[in-house]
């Protein structure tokens, strides 16, 4: 059973569709929900077409039928997640706000205080009768009990009995037998309220019990080759690595203060100090004692505001920043409202650019209507290796690392990332062996790549720091139980700990390898596990949260497909185990009920949360609120947009207004299979610009009929930040949704195109708004409003 | 290739060492794993005899799946699926099959020649300029080097206005990436974070 909500593997992930089209054949079902009849959608036994932005309407209408029809998972519900925890008497939810909604500093912020659990001591109060008007599930009942299937209806704009059938389908997913594979990706993300979205996503699968099930879970597709890798290396700017939280100087001015306030009491996270120790050892080396906090204070604090993408624009913008790296990205073609961000690098004094071609970042000063005499930015721009050009790993998806063997020298001059980066190092330490503004970590910072007879820094050396060491005999660490705090380990991104360790047990000399290496292709157990085919973070698990797989007895909730199960007398295990299958301290079989309470090991209070009582931004449950860009006023109350959108002033502030008539159309950014993001390899492939030669919109045979464009015509797609010329593409693939009695037309539109390479067209995204998720600031690509008209 | 070892073995051994450096000899269509019972379609020796076989994977989506790169004379010529891969089985979608593209394409004379959009030259572009230059290493290396310690020398922080040790310097942005290795994006963050003190650091996972 499938349910893929805000995602087209069959374009945008095509080998997970192929998993998901065998499955289909093994007689699995599958749902698609989207706002396009999209290749995947083709290949669905339930389309569920919905008006952009509407997801959480759709899902919190499938979580009330479950409720109402009782075809949620009970004893999931019961024992692995938070429904029986009391919430705070203070709490309450009233037209679209939530308690505790207050003005600060001229700015709307929630005082999560009324959002907290009941306590009694250290212990959380529960009703596990689950009658208690403040326990977690009475509070959720009542919150989703206001999207019945017609209220959802008017808000998506999908037919009534489409939306029955596809409740009515995944809730055959609530049998404890049967697992519900819920799939998303940008669809769900790209909204102002995205996290939330995301939430909603999880709280679907809690309530049907797919959590941890083979064949279940909540599986977002990755976009990029290593866009889950880089997350786990620290390339964003709020972790360090691993989802260490970057040292805030509002929060954490001192060591012990970070360490107090990120670490937990209970669950895993509560080895925090572990590993920041361990990774500060792997940075500053011996120059990091217990003494000095391993040089904590070496590393930057932020100041309590956001840096993401969209901030680091509004800096650039403003002035502030004056130098700027960017590496494999393009941003003046993936960035929202694009052109202005590509007017905003005009305020840098220089930018370094590496990449394999020429993109639209680098060659901002000579895009359409730029005049290069007025720009002062200096450009470098560096001529990097390919894939298959290198050595190193990267990470998919499923989280796998296999690593990448090098076929072939990187042409003429071109150089890997790793040699640019370390001759980069080099070479800034050169300019401040003379002094310069705190030169510490500079001069001090672990740096010893260099080998013997070869020009490219020792990756070995690199993928020992990021796996982890015993600093005293250098002994490689194949677990992070075995990180300390006490300095006496070394750890760049703890969560990889493992996948640069040989197995001493491995009788395979074939797999007595470092386990990334791995080709084993065995797979006993028979469930697509493949435990030796390199290897999986964390600890090489492929199913994280896998103590739900079986009930609080231990038996599997899947009798044919059990992945970790207690026979009566110990544990057996068909996948690593992320809970204690034996006392640490007597070795002997822990029994079910022991390992049955806290299955959500990351959690302090380790059960799935319905309620979130640290709360997001905007609230501890998601709520339906209208794009920020909207044709419609929202149905649901009278809380138009998500009050915590994030917003930006200046040449990022523009907008259409509610129910603007000049912009009547909502548009949605979509990928095809042929071309990659930005498209910066993608266009440059003779091959594939055959396939999908250039930029267009699609939109239904009835807006085309109304503004007299046929297929192939040149339209004028505009917005309030801009406008961009591209072919016109008519199919009922969109077609006009009945929101408040009233058709939306929607215009899907495509990106991949700038004014480099082979293949050139408009920038899709100079269209989109400047306007961020609440939570992490992704931009809201998904949903927002245009007009059309023949060029 | 060592006797007794089958192609899909092969690639085992790459985790070995003499990674990816043995010449694939006398292949024919013969499905080499399948063991002795099934038939073989000889249709004589292919044209990717004499290409070196080296394990690798796509830089495309999040699938990551697992490519076998032929080369010969340090070119790409073309990339399949790897067979033992449970992630793709053998197969490549469109951009997987195109990925040798960006390595070399076929020419008009229908030869294969390297992509002529490839950046193979250090390039700089001056203010006001309305061109790149070629460069080399050394002189964009210790350029580059100049304006990150002018930059960061002018707008370090070594205390913030509550007196709190903040060390960072907010006018230098590091932004990528999701499209190099691991190891690569390890030792940048390392550098700019651990190093210079940025604060500004993220990644298109945002986009
Ligand atoms: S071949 Fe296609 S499906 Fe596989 S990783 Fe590349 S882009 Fe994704």
């Amino acid at each position: 059973m499938f349910l893929i909500i805000g995602s087209n593997p069959a374009e945008s992930h095509p080998m997970a569709m192929r998993h998901i089209g065998i499955a289909k054949g093994k007689g699995a079902k599958i749902i698609v929900v989207d706002p396009r009849f999209t290749k995947t959608a083709a290949q669905a036994d339930i389309y569920v077409p919905l008006r952009p932005g509407t997801d959480i309407s759709f899902l919190y209408g499938l979580m009330n039928y479950a409720i109402e029809n009782d075809l949620y998972q009970h004893e999931y519900v019961q024992n692995y997640t938070n429904a029986s925890y009391l919430i705070s008497p203070d709490y309450h939810f009233e037209d679209g706000l939530f308690s505790g909604l207050e003005e600060k500093d001229g700015k709307l912020v929630y005082n999560t205080a009324s959002w907290a659990y009941q306590k009694d001591g250290d212990n959380i109060r529960k009703d596990p009768t689950l009658q208690d008007p403040q326990c977690v599930w009475q509070i959720l009942k009542k919150h989703v009990s206001r999207y019945d299937i017609k209220t959802v209806s008017n808000v998506t704009g999908t037919p009534e009995d489409t939306l029955l059938e596809a409740y009515s389908t995944y809730c055959e997913s609530g049998k404890p037998d049967v697992a519900g594979n819920l799939i998303y990706v940008l669809g769900i993300t790209q909204h102002s309220y995205g996290t939330q979205n995301t939430r909603a996503t999880c709280m679907v699968q809690l309530l049907l019990g797919n959590v941890g099930m083979p064949g279940g879970g909540v599986n977002p597709q990755r976009g990029q080759s290593n866009v889950q890798g880089a997350c786990d290396m620290g390339m964003l700017w709020n972790n360090i690595t691993a989802y260490l939280a970057v040292p805030d100087a509002t929060k954490h001015p001192t060591y012990q203060d970070y360490l107090d306030v990120t670490t937990p009491k209970t669950g895993y996270w509560s080895n925090t100090p572990k590993f920041v120790a361990s990774l500060l050892k792997a940075w500053y080396g011996d120059k990091a004692t217990r003494e000095n906090d391993f040089c904590f204070d070496w590393l930057p604090k932020s100041d309590g505001k956001d840096h993401s993408h969209m901030s680091s624009y509004g800096s650039l913008e403003e002035g502030h920043i004056k130098g700027v790296f960017c590496w494999a990205e393009n941003p003046s073609v993936a960035g929202p409202d694009a052109s202005n961000e590509a007017k905003a690098l005009e305020k840098a004094d220089w930018m370094v650019c590496v990449d394999i071609f020429e993109n639209e970042t680098a060659a901002f000063w000579r895009r359409p209507g730029a005049n290069p005499a007025e720009i002062d930015t200096e450009v470098f721009l560096l001529p990097a290796a390919h894939i298959y050009e290198k050595e190193g790993t990267r990470t998919n998806s499923a989280r796998h690392i296999p690593w990448r063997w090098k076929a072939v020298e990187p042409p003429g001059q071109a150089k890997s990332d790793l040699w640019i980066a370390d001759r980069l190092y080099k070479a800034i330490r050169k300019e401040y062996e003379d002094g310069g503004a705190f030169t510490d970590p500079i001069l001090n910072i672990t740096w010893d790549y260099d080998q013997q007879d070869n020009d490219e820094p020792d990756i070995e050396k690199i993928a020992i720091e990021i796996n982890g060491y015993n600093i005293a005999d250098g002994r490689v660490l194949g677990t992070f139980g075995d990180l300390k705090d006490d300095g006496s380990t070394a750890c760049g991104v703890w969560v990889y700990t493992g996948y640069y360790y040989v197995d001493p047990q491995e009788q395979d000399p074939l797999l007595k390898v470092p386990a990334t290496k791995r080709h084993g292709t065995e797979d006993k157990s028979g469930l697509n596990v493949y435990p030796k085919w390199t290897f999986v973070w964390p600890l090489n698990r492929r199913i994280v949260y896998n103590r739900c797989s079986a009930d609080p007895a231990g038996r599997p909730w899947k009798k044919d497909k059990p992945l970790i199960y207690w026979d009566g007398a110990k544990w057996v295990t068909n996948d690593v185990p992320d809970f204690g299958i034996v006392n640490p301290v007597t070795k002997a079989p822990s029994p079910p009920e022991v390992t049955a309470n806290a299955p959500f090991i990351m959690l302090p209070e380790g059960q799935g949360r319905f309620f979130n009582p640290s709360g997001l931004k905007e609230g501890p449950m998601p709520e339906h609120y209208e794009p920020v860009e909207s044709p419609v006023k929202n149905p649901i109350s009278s809380q138009q947009n998500n009050p915590m959108a994030m917003r930006w002033d200046g040449i990022f502030s523009k907008l259409a207004e509610t129910g603007s008539e000049e912009f009547p159309y909502v548009a949605t950014t979509v990928h095809y299979i042929e071309h990659y993001q930005t498209g910066v390899r993608t266009r440059n492939s003779p091959w594939l610009v055959e396939l999908m030669p250039e930029q267009f919109a699609t939109i239904s045979p009835t807006l085309a009929a109304n503004l007299g464009i046929k297929a192939g015509d040149d339209i004028i797609v505009s917005s309030a930040r801009a406008e961009i010329k591209c072919k016109a593409n008519v199919l009922p693939i969109v077609r006009p949704l009945i929101v408040n009695d009233s058709p939306v037309e929607i215009v899907s539109l495509p990106w991949h195109w700038g004014y480099t390479g082979l293949s050139q067209g408009d920038v899709g995204n100079n269209l989109t708004p400047f306007i961020g998720d609440a939570n992490v600031a992704v931009p809201e690509y998904k949903a927002f409003l245009v007009n059309i008209r023949k060029a | 290739m060592k006797k007794g070892i089958s192609r899909r073995d092969f690639f085992k051994y790459l985790g070995i060492g003499a990674a990816g450096t043995v010449f694939f000899e006398g292949i024919s269509a013969k499905p080499a794993a399948a063991g002795e019972n099934l038939p073989s379609y000889d249709v004589g020796p292919l044209k990717i005899t004499k290409t070196k076989e080296t394990s690798s994977g796509c830089s495309y989506c999040g699938c990551g799946c697992t490519t076998i790169v032929y080369s010969e004379d340090d070119k790409v010529v073309y990339i399949e699926g790897d067979p033992d891969s449970p992630i793709n089985e053998g197969a490549l979608c469109p951009k997987g099959t195109a990925l040798s593209d960006v390595y070399t394409i076929v020419d008009k004379n229908r030869q294969r020649v390297l992509n002529p959009g490839r950046l193979t030259e250090v390039l700089y572009r001056a203010p006001n300029s309305d061109k790149w230059e070629v460069k080399d290493w050394d002189w964009a290396l210790s350029e580059i080097a100049k304006r990150v310690k002018k930059t960061r020398d002018e707008t370090f922080e070594e205390k913030d206005e509550n007196g709190v040790t903040v060390n960072r310097t907010m006018a230098i942005c590091q932004m990528g990436s999701a499209n190099v290795n691991n190891e690569e994006d390890y030792i940048i963050n390392k550098l700019m974070r651990g190093g210079l003190g940025v604060v500004d650091l993220d990644h298109c996972a945002r986009l």
